[in-house]
């Protein structure tokens, strides 16, 4: 079976466009961020409550949301996993505001005494998470950190196995399937909380992937194609290593979609950050990489004559 | 069938067989994480301004005590912050015989210039980075020994933080978390002060009969009434003590559960001979007065002392048999050097762990039929080449996970799913590469060798970058996280074996055993 059979389509000449589109894509999440002040942060990193609780019996939502009313700040209360296992989640803002609080859990006694006074039923807590600021700023920092150099330690990799325009390419696809991503998480409401940032991180090294394998046909390609264009050797390279591209991005995705079906409440945000992960990826290694690539080794070719292309004693056919 | 090939094969079915003893069975050879099996994940911070404190608090006495000495008077001494004090009033002419007496203190604190007859001392910067650093050591362990004595399987007690101030507790399968957690932290300082005066039911009342002053050695304590009837209510009294402790709870040897004489439960104690010699004289000195025992800076019990007493005694109060055991746990394992606080708490109940292992289960098993159907549509018998090696993978990273002691967790499930997604994409990149070499009328075989040969470096350029990301990954995260980096880099090298070996050896020992003209991709 052949899902492309010898594909020629032309990648290149849609540049533009498509960066116009990843453009517009990113500023439209970032506007859309902007708006709702700022990526909305999970308790890991801004710290809270989460208490799961399981009721012995169905229990609304509205009327646990009743029962804790008198508690401050914004709650989120919703079902957890499968509605036949009467489970909800409750999430509460940071209270404590100074480590020296020592009762850090005060919030999961108060909550839990309110919705045993408000009798809507019985319910045991099967388990809770408090974060307190001190943790939740140390995360911030780490994410971040780890987030950037891995993104460094990849572009030195790079920039090392192939020529440093490429690297920029690869570099420029990564940091668009990051900000794709989180513009996608915040339309689709999901917080930003560690699993999230894991599969941030995942990307960083998926993506590129398909990027490298590119880059390599085309290293590959400029021995034989000696003639050609950069462009057109670029393009040839991403029509041949087409159809990997998109079964390799497709099986992931097969089971990253398993995943999101199947892997229950904590890994759900993982997942989808994954999906969009992997086919954001997929497009820009067709899409970004070759043309961010093509478009500074252009550069660098017309800040220094000869071309690359000369040093094949050939000059270059436009 | 060549000799190099067969060896080859040989390899390939040990690294099987030798993976799979590895990991069987896998429910005891594979660790799980808390997420999982469900337990308490605790991050506390070990405040040691306490332990600066306490130090700055002692080189003032010992200053005013060598003050005192000299016949200095008028001087005030008084603390500024956790490492800092300052002296205040020294008579004019005086400061020869000032800076005499403080000789000593200067060994820990730099005195700074004063004006005026007042001076400010500081603690030494090397002093205040081992004195937090033991500090903190000193929590560690005996968390780790109150940890022990709950009986938690497996528990981990570690330092973290970018500070070096925070410990780490993770205490799997425990049932009740608030009873560790209140363990974990009560600092449990047990001090045994002679009773000066008291109890009163208000401060004021104790210090009528001294016109309203604390004299310098006293300080005045609450505790609870002790009434003796269980139930009653308990009413806060105070007791005027002696500053100084005549025992500590560094005294002490041992500590159990008893009964008292009216038979409610009692910690009862043992002390170690230095301890036994400083209460044997404190008791026999006083015989007639009251001992308080002194608990966190509460009284627990004033028992009049009988008589002279060495090494043993007994706490007792309005105790329940569960209190009694703790307290026993907690004394036996010593007293904190400084209050601690809990930054991060996470708790996980059996039923939610286990349902989290259902769901992950199920997704893995779920993304394996996915990918194998696909496989076996798309690359037909090529496809069970790649799903044989795709499952060594699995079973290398198992057995790799129990020999290096790693933790599976809910995300660390999510790597292994990943990994059998991200595994068949090192063979669909060779598959489509024989595709090609097939398409440029390349015979079978050299199809195949071209096939495996071009795309190795390949290869190994997207493992060496996702393996970068994994890295930096394991960095970052804690618990749940680090088992997804362990899953996903371990994979990520397994699979290059599989992908790369163990597939190339099966597709040439299919065409060493008969000639083919066409290949099944």
């Amino acid at each position: 079976m052949q899902i492309f059979t010898k594909p020629n389509y032309n990648f290149i000449r849609w540049r533009w466009h498509a960066i116009a589109l990843s453009v517009l894509v990113i500023a439209a999440g970032v506007a859309f961020m902007w708006s709702k002040g700022g990526m909305p942060l999970g308790i890991d990193f801004k710290g809270g409550t989460i208490i799961i609780l399981k009721f012995q019996q169905a229990v609304s939502e509205d009327r646990v949301r009743a029962a804790l009313e008198t508690m401050p700040g914004e709650k989120v209360v919703q079902q957890y996993g499968a509605a036949s296992a009467n489970e909800i989640l409750v999430r509460l803002p940071q209270t404590v505001q100074r480590e020296e609080d020592a009762l850090l859990d005060r919030d999961v006694k108060t909550a839990t005494d309110a919705l045993r006074a408000a009798k809507i039923g019985t319910f045991e807590v099967i388990g809770t998470e408090v974060v307190g600021p001190v943790i939740g700023a140390q995360l911030q920092r780490k994410g971040v950190l780890a987030t950037l150099f891995s993104i460094l330690g990849i572009t030195v990799y790079i920039a090392f196995r192939f020529r440093p325009s490429f690297a920029a390419g690869a570099i420029v696809a990564t940091f668009h399937d990051i900000l794709v991503t989180l513009a996608f998480l915040a339309f689709f409401g999901y917080d930003l909380s560690l699993n999230v940032v894991a599969a941030l991180l995942t990307i960083t090294g998926y993506s590129v992937n398909d990027t490298i394998v590119v880059f390599d046909r085309v290293r590959e390609n400029f021995r034989s194609m000696r003639r050609d264009s950069l462009e057109h050797v670029v393009n040839v390279s991403v029509n041949q290593t087409l159809g990997r591209t998109v079964i390799t991005a497709g099986t992931t995705l097969l089971a990253v979609l398993s995943l999101y079906l199947f892997g229950g409440e904590v890994l759900e945000p993982f997942a989808f950050t994954m999906i969009v992960g992997i086919i954001s990826g997929t497009y820009s290694t067709v899409f970004i990489a070759a043309a961010i690539a093509i478009i500074l080794s252009r550069q660098r070719e017309q800040a220094r004559v000869p071309a690359p292309a000369a040093k094949n004693g050939k000059p270059r056919a436009s | 069938m060549d000799k190099n090939l067969r060896w080859r094969a040989i390899a390939v079915l040990a690294v099987v067989a030798i993976s799979i003893w590895g990991f069987y069975p896998p429910d005891k050879k594979v660790r799980l994480g808390l997420d999982l099996q469900g337990g308490v994940h605790l991050v506390l911070r070990v405040q040691t301004d306490d332990a600066l404190r306490l130090d700055t608090e002692t080189t003032m006495e010992q200053l005013q005590e060598a003050v005192e000495a000299k016949g200095l008077t008028g001087l005030t001494v008084a603390g500024v912050d956790p490492t800092r004090f300052k002296v205040d009033g020294i008579p004019e002419g005086q400061d020869g015989a000032f800076r005499e007496a403080a000789v000593d203190v200067e060994t820990r604190f730099n005195r700074e210039s004063g004006t005026g007859g007042s001076y400010g001392f500081v603690m030494k910067p090397n002093l205040i980075v081992q004195l937090r650093e033991d500090a903190v050591e000193q929590a560690l362990q005996t968390i780790e020994r109150r940890v022990n004595e709950l009986g938690v399987a497996e528990p981990i007690v570690a330092r973290t933080g970018a500070a070096g101030d925070q410990i780490m507790v993770q205490l799997p399968g425990v049932k009740d978390p608030q009873r560790a957690k209140d363990i974990i932290r009560s600092t449990a300082l047990l001090e045994l002060k002679l009773v000066e005066d008291g109890p009163a039911g208000t401060r004021e009342q104790l210090l009528q009969s001294r016109n309203g002053v604390l004299p310098g050695n006293m300080e005045v304590v609450p505790g609870v009434s002790d009434t003796g009837a269980p139930g009653d209510r308990a009413e806060t009294v105070y007791y005027m003590v002696r500053k100084v402790a005549a025992v500590t709870g560094r005294d002490l040897r041992n500590a159990k559960p008893t009964l008292d004489e009216t038979n409610r439960p009692a910690v009862s104690f043992s002390l170690n001979t230095d301890g036994a010699r400083k209460f044997g004289k404190a008791t026999g000195e006083n015989i007639g007065r009251r001992l308080a025992i002194i608990l966190d800076g509460r009284v627990q019990s004033a028992p009049v002392i009988e008589g002279r007493i060495f090494d043993e005694g007994r706490i007792s109060g309005v105790f329940s048999q569960q209190e009694v055991q703790d307290l026993s746990l907690i004394l036996r394992s010593g007293a904190l050097p400084a209050s601690l606080t809990y930054l991060e708490e996470r708790t996980v109940g059996p039923s939610l762990g286990a349902e989290s292992i259902r769901s992950g289960v199920t997704a893995a098993l779920g993304g394996l039929v996915l990918v194998v159907v696909f496989m076996l549509l798309y690359y037909r018998l090529s496809g069970v080449n790649a799903i044989v090696s795709m499952v060594i993978n699995l079973v290398v990273l198992l057995a790799a996970m129990s020999y290096f002691d790693a933790t599976m967790t809910l995300p660390g499930i999510a790597g292994f799913i990943l990994t059998i997604g991200m595994g068949v994409d090192s063979n669909v990149l060779i598959f489509e590469r024989i595709k090609e070499e097939l398409a440029g009328q390349k015979g079978v075989k050299q199809a195949i060798a071209a096939g495996f040969d071009r795309v190795f470096l390949t290869i190994l350029d997207t493992h060496v970058a996702s393996l970068i990301a994994a890295a930096f990954l394991f960095q970052f995260g804690t618990g749940p996280i680090r088992g997804f980096a362990t899953t996903l880099s371990i994979g990520l090298l397994s699979n290059v074996f599989t992908a790369v070996f163990v597939s190339r050896t099966m597709f040439e020992l299919v065409l060493s055993r008969r000639r083919a003209s066409a290949l099944s991709i």
